[in-house]
Order: C-alpha cells, then sequence, then structure tokens
C-alpha cells in the first residue's frame, strides 16, 4: 500500500482529534485550529483527487485488523476526493466569512465549542463520503445530525431554540427510517460492506426473491434521508433553521450537511443497491415526482417570501428539488448532473447566505426587503457576491447553475417520453421562478435610497469576510467557466464507483 | 400470512412497537411524549436485531472454558450493531431533553404547538 492512499483516513482521524482538542482551548486558538484542520484537509483532498487520478480506479482501505467481511472500510476514488474537496473548500469559505458574526452571536466563553462542532460536522462529512461500511455511515448521519443542531443553537433566540427542535423531530424520524431500513437490508443479505450488499441484491433481483422486502428497504433508505435533506413536502424545518442561525451556521446547513445526506443516498442508491433495481422498484419515479413538485413550490414560497434570509432559504427547498430530480431520473447522466449540482449549488448558497448577512449588517440587521434598498452600495462586496450567487442560481451563463441545469436538461433529453418533457417543463418554469425573485432582490439592492443608514457611514467589511467572498466568488465562476473538467472527475469517478 | 406472523412474533412486535414510537414522535404535542416515543422507535429497532441475531439454543458470544466452536454461539454483529446505536440514541436524547430544557425555561410550557405561537409572537 502506497502512503497517499491513508490520506482519507488521515483527515478523518485529523478532524475528529482537533475536535477533541478544541474543547479545552481558548476561544482563539479553537478558531485558528478550525481553519487551520479544515485547510489541511482541503490539502489533502486535492492531493488525493491527483493521485487517484493518476491510479485511475478507486481502492478500499481496511480499518483494524479484519478483512472484508467482517472488517470495517474506507473507499476512495475520483469522485470521493473531488466531493471531499468540494465539502471543505466550502466548509472554510463559510467559516471564513462568517467569522465576525460568530464571534457576535456566540456566548462568551463558548465560541470554542462553535468550532468543535464545525470538525465534528467536518469529521461526519469525510466519514459519510468515505466510508464503504453502512452501519459506520449512520452512525456519522448522527452525529452530523447533532452537530448541526449545536451549529443552529448556537446563537441563543427563541427562533433558533424552536427552529432546532423542530430539525431534532424531523431528522430523529428520517433516521429512525434509515435505520430500519439499514436493518431490514443487513437481514436480507447479512453483510454491511457495500459491495458485498450490491452482491447479494444483485442475487436476490435476478432470483425474484424477497421482492417486497427489498423495495420497503429502498424505500425507507430514500425516505429517511430525503427528510433528512429537507426533500419537499418534508422541508417544514428549513427556513426556520436556516434563517435565524448565525450566518456561518446557515452556510454550512445548506450547502455541507443537506448535501451529506444526498450524497450517501446516491452513494446507496448506486452502490449498494444498483440503479437497476432503483428502477425496477418505481422508487426513483416517487423521487422524481416530489423533487419536480418540490422545485415549483420552494420557488413560489421563495416569491412569497418579504425576509431575504428566508427567501435563500425557501431557494434552498427548490435546489434540493433539482438535486433530487437528477437522481429520480434513474440515469447516470442524471446522476452526474445530480452531483455537479451538489456542489454548484453548495458554492452558490454559501455565499449567498453570507453574503445576505454583509447586506443586513449595513441596513441595521433588517431583513425585509424594504430595508434593504441600496444595501449593495453600501456593502459593496457583499452585493457583487450576491450578485453572483443569485446569477448562477437563476442559471445565467459562466455560472456553476448554468452548467447543472444543462447538465439536467441533456440527462433528461437521454430519458425521453413523458418524464422528458415533465422534467423540461419544470426546468423552464423554475428558472422564470428563480428569475422573479432573485432578479427582484438584486434590483432591491442595488436601488438608490435616501434613507439614512448612520451605522453604514463607517461600516468596513471585515478582511476575512472580504477573503471569504471572493474566494467565493472565484469558486462559482470557476465552476462555470471550467465545468468540463469537473464533470469529467465525477462522470470518471461514477465508473469506479459502481 | 397469521403463520409468519407467529413465528417471527419478535420481529412483528418491533415493527408495531417502531410504528407506535414514530406516530407519537411526529404527532404527540408534548415533548417529554416526543422523547419517550424516539426511544421506543429505537428499542424497537434493537429488539428487531437481537430477535434476529439470536440462534435458538446457543450461548451468548462470549468464550467460555476455551470452547471456541462457530456452533456454540449466536452472531455477534447484530449484538454489536444494538450497542453502537444504544450509545447514538442515548446522546440524541439527552440532546433533545437538554433543548426541553431551555425552551420550558424560556416559554414555560412543552407543548410545541402552545411554543411555536409564542415564539411567533415573540420575533416576528
Amino acid at each position: 500500500m502506497e502512503l497517499w492512499q491513508n490520506i482519507p483516513f488521515f483527515s478523518i482521524l485529523l478532524s475528529l482529534a482537533s475536535a477533541s482538542f478544541t474543547s479545552i482551548m481558548p476561544a482563539r486558538a479553537a478558531r485558528r485550529t478550525a481553519i487551520v484542520v479544515t485547510s489541511a484537509v482541503l490539502c489533502m483532498s486535492a492531493a488525493l483527487i491527483g493521485f487517484t487520478t493518476a491510479y485511475g480506479g478507486s481502492y478500499t482501505f481496511m480499518m483494524g485488523h479484519f478483512p472484508a467481511p467482517w472488517g470495517n472500510e474506507i473507499r476512495a476514488g475520483v469522485l470521493e476526493a473531488v466531493t471531499a474537496f468540494a465539502f471543505s473548500l466550502i466548509m472554510l469559505i463559510s467559516l471564513l466569512g462568517g467569522l465576525t458574526k460568530i464571534e457576535e452571536h456566540v456566548e462568551e466563553g463558548k465560541q470554542n465549542l462553535y468550532f468543535i462542532m464545525c470538525e465534528l460536522l467536518l469529521t461526519a462529512l469525510l466519514a459519510q463520503v468515505y466510508t464503504n461500511d453502512l452501519f459506520t455511515a449512520y452512525v456519522f448521519v448522527e452525529i452530523m445530525t447533532i452537530a448541526a443542531c449545536s451549529l443552529i443553537t448556537s446563537r441563543i433566540k427563541g427562533r433558533t431554540l424552536f427552529a432546532a427542535t423542530r430539525y431534532m423531530i424531523m431528522n430523529l424520524l428520517g433516521s429512525g427510517l434509515f435505520l430500519l431500513g439499514l436493518t431490514l437490508l443487513y437481514d436480507l443479505t447479512g453483510h454491511l460492506l457495500m459491495e458485498d450488499i450490491r452482491e447479494q441484491v444483485r442475487m436476490l433481483a435476478q432470483t425474484g426473491l424477497y421482492h417486497q422486502p427489498l423495495t420497503v428497504v429502498i424505500a425507507l433508505m430514500c425516505i429517511g434521508l430525503a427528510i433528512k435533506s429537507a426533500l419537499f413536502p418534508f422541508h417544514t424545518w428549513l427556513p426556520d433553521a436556516y434563517g435565524y442561525s448565525t450566518p456561518a451556521s446557515s452556510a454550512m446547513l445548506s450547502s455541507l450537511v443537506s448535501k451529506g445526506y444526498i450524497f450517501l443516498l446516491i452513494k446507496i442508491i448506486y452502490r449498494v443497491i444498483g440503479l437497476d433495481v432503483i428502477r425496477d422498484s418505481g422508487i426513483d419515479n416517487v423521487l422524481l415526482i416530489f423533487a419536480l413538485v418540490g422545485i415549483v413550490m420552494g420557488s413560489v414560497s421563495a416569491i412569497r417570501e418579504r425576509d431575504i434570509r428566508r427567501m435563500v432559504s425557501y431557494s434552498s427547498v427548490a435546489q434540493i428539488g433539482y438535486i433530487f430530480m437528477g437522481i429520480g431520473l434513474g440515469t447516470e447522466a442524471g446522476l452526474v448532473a445530480a452531483l455537479f449540482h451538489i456542489i454548484a449549488h453548495a458554492a452558490a448558497k454559501s455565499m449567498l447566505f453570507l453574503s445576505t448577512s454583509g447586506l443586513c449588517e449595513v441596513s441595521g440587521e433588517r431583513r425585509l426587503f424594504r430595508d434593504l434598498r441600496g444595501s449593495a452600495y453600501r456593502n459593496p462586496i457583499a452585493g457583487i457576491a450576491f450578485v453572483v450567487g443569485a446569477f448562477s442560481m437563476v442559471g445565467i451563463p459562466f455560472m456553476g447553475g448554468f452548467m447543472s441545469k444543462l447538465c439536467f436538461a441533456s440527462a433528461a433529453m437521454e430519458t425521453g417520453g413523458a418524464r422528458m418533457l415533465l422534467v423540461l417543463l419544470v426546468l423552464a418554469i423554475s428558472t422564470a421562478l428563480n428569475t422573479l425573485y432573485f432578479l427582484r432582490t438584486v434590483i432591491t439592492i442595488y436601488r438608490p435610497t435616501i434613507r439614512e443608514y448612520p451605522e453604514a457611514a463607517s461600516f468596513r467589511p471585515h478582511a476575512s469576510f472580504v477573503v471569504a467572498m471572493v474566494a467565493a466568488i472565484a469558486v462559482n465562476v470557476a465552476l462555470g467557466v471550467c465545468s468540463q473538467p469537473v464533470l469529467n472527475a465525477i462522470a470518471a469517478g461514477l465508473t469506479c464507483f459502481g | 400470512m397469521f403463520a409468519n406472523l407467529l413465528t417471527n412474533y419478535e420481529e412483528a412486535a418491533a415493527i408495531i412497537l417502531f410504528g407506535i414510537g414514530f406516530t407519537t414522535l411526529l404527532l404527540q404535542r408534548n415533548m417529554i411524549k416526543k422523547i419517550i416515543g424516539f426511544s421506543m422507535m429505537d428499542s424497537a429497532i434493537y429488539l428487531f436485531l437481537a430477535a434476529k441475531g439470536y440462534i435458538e439454543g446457543r450461548g451468548a458470544p462470549i468464550v467460555v472454558n476455551g470452547v471456541q466452536s462457530v456452533e456454540a454461539y449466536i452472531n455477534p454483529i447484530p449484538s454489536g450493531l444494538v450497542l453502537t446505536g444504544i450509545v447514538v440514541s442515548v446522546s440524541v436524547s439527552a440532546l433533545m431533553l437538554a433543548l426541553t430544557v431551555r425552551l420550558y425555561r424560556r416559554y414555560h410550557s412543552l407543548d410545541i404547538d402552545e411554543i411555536a405561537t409564542m415564539v411567533r409572537k415573540e420575533e416576528p
């Protein structure tokens, strides 16, 4: 075994160990540790992309001293490396961009706890991306839920407490269903490692044995993870949870937490159950219908919103719908589009949440549209970032969002029939709706106002915020302009994924 | 159909308990009852796992008196999963209880709907 093959293990271990050490650190050291660890994971993932591309495939890594059918395994390939890289990059941007707000919103003396939760979140994300064992995935799903709940409540307000409670209730329902599905699958196949389950499932599908239990398993796992990632109609907890927590938390929750669950779902669909079995069970159609309704309903709710943070949150519901639409198409092209949109949406949404907080800051912390007029002049960098994010969400060319919409459309063209028509129709409608509410916001923040904002006169954005915004803009434009290498890497990764 | 239910009565009971726990967590308005529902839901899954791992007439998978034959012990993996699962659900219950305490101190109520109206009134 080569040394570089340890990278996934090292990055999980590093973030987990730093989470434990952060508990005894003062706030400033904790902050530095979190940023250094995230950057280290970022560099390691970048190196892993290089190594796995050169290696040309994926490999499994034995954890502990027990070989395959009994022990625990990590598995890494190009796709895992790209996802880990994107997640840690967005985590770093969110942390940097929300740093000043964390100081303001989190109670004095408890700030190091916030960074523990960030590091735990990173650990859970990496573990879900790399693990080859379903039960380990479940354990890290729960760790991620706990970390996400703490991130919501880190800013203590009535709204966040209530939002966190609702978040936990919905998430526990979701993980209960997922755990039940996992248990049944273990009973049916007798394995917990993904390749072994896949083999058994293939056999079951060929012989037609246990057809109903298998369908139940697929349904339970899909619905469980769909609840956790806020697919319509399970999204009711989302606007409060994203809308009132500290901006760094909102950015991480919307762009990382829900995406981690979706990545796990794609892994289960592609690696554990198999696309053909999913198609036979008909669950992909159910996901597709929920996704299509979610895209439209999320956008409609966003249009009705008068609060900018809640509007951006509702737009997440629509975007999660896009990702599930890719999964629901039931083809490899659909999955590639969904995986690309996971990255594109994560990059755009974290930037939108951070820039929104910058815009509200220069408007006396008010968040209604009428108070935000001209805020882009008072905080120019946040204004530019918001415009770039909005363009990406609408799908203007040279932005990440445009490429993912193009991929969804071409994936739909391949399937043909009623599905193609439905998907294309919903894509067109949702683009129009997205334009409606995002361009309205862009016009509002650039509309001159005569109102005086005393706090804006002496306002200087913090250096970390500017760096984060510039980096986020660069990432978004890069995803749009050089999308082909990313798409190729995802497609290549998906081939050696199964 | 019913014969199968009777022979697998542990699994059947586990699924019924899971359903009760799930609906309690979803529909009850009282936070404490919700948490009880959550515990029931998870315990039901552990019952299911333990029932599946048990093999009639065999002992717990702990080597005693040097007997190493596979025939002597039940499947140890489900027991291991149950232990891990219990750790997870204990920590989640603790977190839920902590949230409930926070909410109760602030709103003097355990009813989630009542709290919802108070939250909206407090911060529109």
